[in-house]
């Protein structure tokens, strides 16, 4: 064995094996886990655990909360992803255009809430969605909108936890899309506006066309984050009103760590994957119909 | 003339442009913002209509009461804790392996990256319930270490450091072998100052990763006197839903560290960020 092998290998050991005992082999156990009835029971002693197929599966298909669970978090993404895409979209052309002064200020204050800790924005906002005190209502107040109960109606609970959602994330693709804007060529543009092509039109066709491949890489990264959307309802609702806000990842949450059913929780990460997975795979399926290159 | 004219449109609109920009970034700004002004409010002063927007009488007692009455000095300084330690870890495990995947060769190398790459789109929570069994087996439930080992095994961090070593000449490398350097010398005499500001990124990422984390310290600690701060947090708000002047000094207690070291160090932040997310 050579020097630069043996030291390829001790360089990357201790990182392999940590991937492999923490993250790979919990990965897979999970898909395990799901076939057995591991509960309180089984925690206290292995004895009691016993293998049950597909049963956690079939409990969960039958179980209406579950239901809720995943309604409700496929319809955070299908509302929640273009919301996002559209506001970073409309902020990187608006940081991106010439004749804007002060770019990095614009660029940091709008990234901002991005690396604050969500738990204690998720406070915050708790506090500015509030019925009768809070600015949100203030704002709507002064263009004539009657106090809406964000976090106590069912109907309003789901639109609150999306407009804190895309206000925290926003920042994040925006910055992608900057780096992307600045690769479409400017001859380009010029020629269309040369060509009598207004501001719209020169967007749609021009710009949207190149940064196509990062619309579809930050619509990926939003589809999986909205789909493992957890820390926001159990800060700001607690899956309620109604449980119009529990989400697939806050119903594994509570299967597993509030009433100890492992099994079952197990069952519902898998499925997790299983969907984020299959909507990615519909995604790259799309955009290669479209775009065939 | 019409140049004139097109002159101050082209002037009108960039002044409206700018004041987008400003209005934007405002709306942006305004719940940190409050949150601050909240802070310094007596207590039960922002629950009026409408709600006022600056303290009238600017006041420390929201601080006080969370450091004197509920602690938050043991919290702050166990998040602090935490997230520094899980940063040297990460550091040390990810970088040379990030490195030896980009330059070092080795049998099997190519095929165990592409297998790294592709378990990127495996969220860290499918495994969470079996690996809270695991930890539980190894006696590490309700202890920083069980905290920390997610932070171990950060895939994103290799992928990082390897997009960045490939840029380092191989030529440079083999002239050090030649003149008899070891293997770890290189890594740490030549790779490493080339790295700095990758390096600087990386453990920014982890840094405020395990400063904002909630669902796993959430799930492994169970001991309120280990909690980090956004555990803390959680629970203190479900307690004090209505003392709205003291949960934002909460959360500014918990927010402004992190805004303070992003803001200082942004420029790697964003550089690092692009490195991962925009190739192609």
């Amino acid at each position: 064995m050579t020097a630069e092998t043996r030291a390829g290998w001790v360089f990357t050991t201790p990182a392999l094996a940590a991937i492999a005992l923490f993250f790979a082999l919990p990965a897979a156990a999970s898909l395990l886990l799901s076939f057995t009835d591991f509960d309180i029971y089984a925690l206290a002693d292995l004895g009691n655990l016993r293998f049950v197929g597909l049963d956690n599966y079939a409990r969960l298909f039958g179980n209406p909360l579950f239901w809720r669970a995943v309604r409700n978090t496929l319809w955070f993404v299908v509302l929640g992803v273009p919301l996002t895409v559209a506001l970073s979209l409309a902020a990187a052309v608006l940081l991106d255009a010439r004749t804007l002064r002060w770019k990095p200020v614009w660029r940091v204050a709008l990234f901002a809430p991005y690396v604050t800790t969500l738990v204690a924005t998720a406070v915050v906002w708790r506090y500015l969605l509030h019925t009768r005190y809070g600015l949100v209502n203030y704002a709507l107040a002064s263009v004539g909108i009657g106090p809406v109960d964000w976090l106590g109606s069912p109907t309003a609970s789901m639109p609150a936890i999306l407009i804190f959602v895309a206000w925290k994330t926003f920042g994040y693709n925006m910055v992608i899309f900057l780096a992307a804007l600045q690769t479409v060529p400017q001859e380009l543009h010029e020629a269309a506006r040369i060509d009598g092509a207004g501001a719209w039109t020169r967007f749609r066709h021009v710009t949207l066309p190149a940064i196509a491949p990062t619309v579809l890489l930050v619509s990926i990264l939003s589809i999986a984050g909205f789909f493992q959307l957890f820390a926001e309802p159990y800060v700001m609702t607690q899956g309620g009103p109604d449980q119009s806000t529990v989400t697939i990842l806050y119903f594994m949450y509570e299967e597993g760590f509030k009433w100890w059913n492992l099994g079952t929780g197990s069952a519902v990460a898998f499925l997790l994957f299983v969907m984020i997975f299959g909507v990615t795979l519909l995604q790259l399926w799309f955009a290669k119909r479209v775009a065939p290159q | 003339m019409v140049r004139e004219a097109g002159g101050a449109a082209m002037k009108a609109r960039a002044i409206l442009l700018n004041a987008a920009a400003v209005v934007v970034a405002l709306v942006t700004l305004a719940p940190l913002m409050w949150m601050v002004a909240v802070s310094f409010m007596a207590p039960g002063e922002a629950a009026a209509f409408p709600p006022p927007l600056v303290p009238a009488h600017p006041t420390l007692d929201n601080y006080r009461t969370l450091f004197e009455t509920y602690g938050i000095g043991r919290y702050f300084a166990n998040s602090l804790l935490v997230s520094s330690l899980a940063t040297g870890l990460a550091l040390l495990f990810v970088v040379p392996a990030g490195y030896a995947f980009a330059k070092l060769r080795f049998r099997g190398r190519d095929r165990i990256f592409q297998l790294l790459v592709a378990a990127l789109v495996i969220p860290g929570q499918i495994g969470m319930l079996p690996l809270f069994l695991e930890l539980k087996a190894l006696g590490l439930v309700n202890s920083y270490a069980g905290v920390l080992v997610p932070w171990l095994a950060g895939i994103f961090g290799i992928f990082l450091v390897r997009q960045y070593c490939l840029a380092i000449p191989t030529e440079m490398l083999e002239a050090a072998r030649v003149d008899g350097a070891s293997e770890g010398a290189i890594l740490r005499r030549i790779v490493l100052p080339t790295l700095q500001p990758i390096l600087v990124a990386l453990a920014l990422f982890v840094f405020l990763g395990s400063w904002n984390d909630f669902m796993w310290p959430l799930i492994i600690l169970s001991d309120d006197r280990l909690y980090t701060l956004p555990v803390a947090l959680a629970a203190l708000s479900r307690e004090h839903v209505q003392d709205n002047e003291l949960m934002m000094a909460g959360s500014v207690v918990t927010t402004l560290p992190v805004l303070i070291l992003f803001l200082a160090l942004q420029r790697y932040y964003m550089r690092g960020l692009l490195a991962g997310s925009v190739k192609g």
